[in-house]
């Protein structure tokens, strides 16, 4: 019984880091702009795609990872530039319109240059399952692990300790003091889209050796992370972290325990049950209303 | 009366805009030339009904709802199950489904409704979601993702089949529906969401209960999407579980957005639009997604209020400018 | 000249006008292309069915224009992505026969898009060839549909065999939870005891999931286990072969003709080897014997695929040739394209080497096509053998 419940929870932590660096990355943009950037999946997508791309044009791994995490980027940032700043004073819901119909043109763009069929790509450091506890691993699992915890101790690191991570800070706790102790706001931004499609990227890139990727995987993955996110709560790094690992575990727990036709449904369940007792989330920020 | 008393009346939204949309839909029928002109045209219809129970919920109340596809499927399901599986006549399962759909919308509504912004965002895609797993899994039922098929709608002997007369039946709901959106929005039911959707907190100091009124039109949204459903089964005669996905609830929420928030004739405006545009982009094949993206990005960036108030703010503007003009001396 | 041969001139003059129109008339219908009219679905999650059924429609109605055409007249092929839903496949479906005019229809990549468009074109009385799997759609028979691809029956039918062959009884599945997958679960659900097979565990999965080991390490703890089979398709059985393996289930795992791409193999890498499944002979064309009946057509249409996309050919494209190819061959034996005409000889259709199989359809049976159209298929070394 116990060997299960190890696969179970090492499987749903594998999975669940996934989620949780597709909820930093929607937290990030939200702290920037209150706005939820659907187009999330697709830099996951991109991440994916453009390294077996580059690869399968003879890259070596290192340098096609690096520039497909480059690129995923470069698009997040041309999207910022072109499709949310222009439309900046507009309402939150226009904006999340403009990300729906980004995320549906990124998907067209990736089919055109890229294709519809699925790629894989090699594990970073092999294939062999490792053994712990009765339950086995995947090497490229212990990655997207380690990776992740990583990613996580930086961002803290970036957010705490460094000038441009304090602005950044300062301007999803209140933009106008922000301005006003002279924060360039749409550099922070500009910025925020760029980091959280590099994020997104990331995350597409560790997970396509266990999975497979294709133009449209984002779908999927961005609106898991959306729900990841709200489960920590909007805004909150830890909250998306934890959000993603608890989705992540109740998913595979469902599935190994309860139903696996419904393991999704039971997921969502969860979900609104915490959100009932904790409207904003496991983390967030409980703010006053203003009048 | 005398004439500038009715040309009063004819320019407000209750005569004027239903006077408008009822000569339309009379003369369409003249632009369309064959059967699936007309499909299109009673699937616009259709997606119109939805949009403007919703734009009740998002663009009055101020909510949002990412899972409105789910009351839609299941109104259809509702209406597939009770009257193919088990006979009844079609009206009663429409009636019944109707019926269990707003009860369904009542009891989750209540706590669903405590959430705010994304959050509900969230609760409401969760629960879309839900249902749509239910109607996928539960295949003894609902058929499975394949769907099942639908028998005609029945009033007694009469048959509704065949494009032409499911046109006017959703001509004269569309208009139907529109009628009583803006009946509700300009009762003190309407005023009431309108101060809920600037501020809840002055609302509920002035008095209103901010809870039930928002439930209330929770429902009513729900209504119309589940009545949409039941009719659209019996006219495709099939369904299937993505009438209830989530990608579908997007769509609803983009057309309602993309016509105008808070605007009933916006949300007609945006159902047209938006269930036409992929028959119109057809020719581009393997670009079309690329084209449908940059058109949604692009009217919402230059349209940010939305086509049909943008368009009135244009023509508002234009018309002041005139007595500028003329009192320049020009 | 006197008034009796003014009238005999003009009469000629009369005669030979109306001849040379007559003439151009008949060029100008002769000249009008016969349309094929098909809805796929070439973007969406079913993208690995339409998008090789729409390269090999226009890659084969370019070769017969090529060729001549058929009965003189150029093949025109209007295409319409459906995305994967059911909704605009009907809509399209509406348009192919109302705006487009087309005189057969070859598509409907999945079950429901296809069932939503029967009663279309039952009403609208054109023959309609569907590309899509599960057997309702061709029981009971409807009057105009057919179909191509061997069903989903016939798939567990031929995987039971083999599993009663190797004396395998006790058996659990682990389905995807799309249409492909939910249909050839249930279809195996009933006939397994045809087989006197038993399903001892029942799990299934989303087609978007990154990992199966939860359900897996169900089924390997159900006590008695003897075999596995996977109904599903896409990459997630890809990932479900990994998974299989990485949690070290021994039993032999079966496959179902969804995963009958090299894609799979490039996926699932080495943990593809020992798994079984029913395919078309197409994948192991260069091994069949010459005497093969279907050897020569498997051949030729894989060296045409591949040369033209240089990607690799894919069953599923095959039931896009079969399609056209009945079709068109029915308009040359009736020497027209009148619906009725065609529909008959479509009917009729016998000893048609396709690349599905040897069709030889009947009233009864609008899908031809028998137990020995699915060839029992072991990946070994990473590529696919045949099973004798």
């Amino acid at each position: 019984m116990s060997a299960q419940f190890m696969q179970y929870l090492l499987t749903g932590l594998t999975v669940g880091a996934i989620y949780a660096l597709v909820a930093l990355g929607f937290s990030i943009i939200f702290n920037a702009s209150h706005v939820i950037n659907f187009a999330q999946g697709e830099f996951v997508m991109i991440g994916g795609m453009a390294t077996v791309w580059l690869v399968a044009a003879g890259l070596p791994y290192l340098p096609a990872i690096l520039l497909a995490i480059a690129a995923a980027a470069l698009v997040g940032l041309a999207l910022e530039k072109f499709a949310i700043e222009p439309a900046r004073d507009a309402s939150v819901v226009t904006l999340i319109i403009i990300t729906i119909g980004a995320s549906i043109f990124l998907r067209g763009l990736a089919m055109v240059v890229w294709d519809k069929g699925f790629h894989a790509l090699k594990p970073f450091t092999g294939d062999t399952p490792i053994a712990i506890g009765g339950a086995t691993i995947l090497p490229q699992s212990l990655w997207v692990l380690g990776v992740t915890l990583v990613i996580v101790l930086a961002l803290s690191w970036f957010f705490g300790r460094t000038l441009l991570g304090k602005a950044m800070l300062a301007t999803s706790h209140n933009r106008l003091a922000a301005q006003l102790v002279g924060i360039n706001v749409r550099m922070v931004l500009f910025l925020s889209f760029g980091l959280s499609a590099a994020l997104g990227a990331i995350a597409g890139i560790l997970i396509a050796p266990i999975t497979a990727t294709s133009y449209d995987v984002g779908i999927m993955l961005g609106l898991k992370g959306f729900a990841a996110a709200i489960l920590g709560g909007l805004g909150s790094g830890i909250g998306a972290v934890v959000g993603g690992l608890v989705l992540g575990i109740a998913e595979t727990m469902s599935a190994g325990y309860l139903s696996s036709a419904y393991k999704d449904a039971i997921a969502f369940v969860i979900i609104l049950v915490v959100l009932f007792f904790m409207p904003s989330g496991l983390f967030g920020r409980r703010g006053g209303e203003r009048v | 009366m005398n004439s500038s008393r009715i040309l009063t009346r004819l320019a407000s939204p209750r005569t004027g805009g239903l006077l408008a949309l009822a000569i339309l839909i009379a003369l369409l029928p003249l632009a369309l030339p064959n059967r699936y002109f007309y499909d299109v045209a009673i699937l616009v219809g259709l997606n119109a009904i939805v949009c403007v129970g919703l734009n009740l919920l998002i663009g009055y109340a101020g909510q949002i709802s990412l899972g409105h596809a789910g009351f839609f499927g299941l109104g259809a399901y509702g209406s597939a199950i009770l009257a193919t599986r088990y006979g009844w006549p079609p009206l009663a399962a429409l009636l019944a489904t109707t019926v269990a759909v707003a009860l369904l919308a009542f009891i989750v509504g209540r706590p669903i409704l405590r959430l705010k912004g994304h959050y509900l965002a969230m609760a409401t895609l969760g629960l879309g979601i839900i249902i749509f797993m239910v109607l996928t899994t539960e295949d003894k039922f609902t058929g499975g993702p394949d769907g099942i098929s639908v028998v005609p709608f029945r009033i007694g002997a009469f048959a509704l089949q065949g494009e032409h007369i499911w046109y006017w039946v959703v001509g004269v709901l569309l208009l139907l529906a529109v009628w009583l959106a803006l009946n509700l929005i300009e009762s003190p039911t309407g005023r009431a969401l309108r101060a809920l959707h600037s501020s809840e907190v002055g609302a509920e100091v002035v008095g209103i209960n901010a809870a039930e009124h928002k439930l209330m039109v929770f429902v009513i949204s729900a209504v119309f999407a589940s009545v949409a459903g039941s009719l659209g089964a019996h006219y495709s005669g099939f369904v299937t579980p993505s009438k209830a996905a989530f990608l579908h609830s997007i769509e609803l929420v983009t057309m309602v957005v993309f016509g105008g928030l808070a605007s009933t004739y916006g949300a007609v405006v945006g159902a047209a639009v938006l269930t036409t545009l992929p028959q119109l982009l057809t020719s581009f094949e393997d670009y079309e997604m690329m084209v449908f993206g940059a058109l949604m990005i692009g009217t919402m960036v230059f349209l940010p209020r939305g086509v049909v108030p943008s368009i009135a703010r244009l023509l508002a503007s234009r018309r002041k400018a005139v007595p500028d003009d003329k009192a320049d001396g020009k | 000249m006197n008034s009796t041969q003014t009238r005999s001139s003009f009469k000629r003059g009369l005669a030979a006008g109306a001849a040379a129109l007559a003439l151009i008339a008949g060029t100008a219908v002769a000249q009008e292309p016969i349309k094929i009219g098909s809805f796929l679905s070439v973007t969406g999650g079913a993208s690995f069915l339409g998008d090789p059924e729409k390269k090999t429609l226009e890659l084969y109605v370019d070769k017969i224009n090529a060729a001549g055409g058929v009965l003189g007249r150029k093949l025109q092929l209007i295409v319409y992505d459906t995305g994967g839903s059911a909704e605009k496949a009907r809509t399209f479906a509406k348009r192919l026969i109302d705006e487009d005019k087309v005189d057969v229809i070859v598509g409907g990549s999945l079950t429901g898009s296809t069932m939503a468009v029967v009663p279309l074109v039952e009403a609208a009385q054109i023959p309609f060839i569907s590309l899509a799997g599960a057997v309702d759609i061709v029981e009971p028979v409807k009057k105009w549909v057919f179909k191509t691809p061997q069903t989903d029956r016939m798939a567990c039918e031929k995987v039971f065999a083999d599993m009663q062959a190797r004396k395998l009884t006790k058996i659990a599945l682990i389905s995807g939870n799309g249409a492909f997958g939910k249909s050839m679960r249930a279809q195996c659900l009933s006939v397994a005891s045809k087989y006197g097979i038993q399903v001892i565990a029942d799990e299934s999965y989303s087609n978007g999931d990154t990992d199966m080991t939860a359900q897996l390490t169900k089924i390997k703890n159900t006590p008695g286990l003897q075999a596995v089979l996977n109904p599903g398709f896409g990459a997630t059985p890809a990932i479900v072969t990994k998974n299989y393996r990485q949690i070290g289930i021994t039993v032999p795992l079966y496959e179902s003709h969804g995963v009958a791409s090299k894609g799979y193999i490039k996926l699932a890498g080495a943990a593809a080897n020992g798994v079984r499944l029913p395919a078309g002979a197409l994948l192991v064309a260069d091994t069949l014997p010459a005497s093969d009946p279907q050897r020569a057509v498997l051949l030729s249409y894989k060296h045409a695929y591949e040369s033209k996309y240089h990607s690799d050919v894919a069953t599923f494209g095959g039931h896009a040739y079969d399609g056209l190819m009945i079709a068109v061959d029915a308009m040359k034996k009736v020497g027209s394209t009148d619906k009725a005409k065609v529909r008959d000889a479509i009917e009729a259709t016998h000893g048609f080497i396709g690349i599905d199989g040897t069709f030889n359809m009947t009233p009864t049976d609008h899908m031809g096509l028998d137990l020995s159209a699915f060839r029992m298929l072991e990946i070994k070394n990473g590529d696919w053998t045949l099973v004798k």
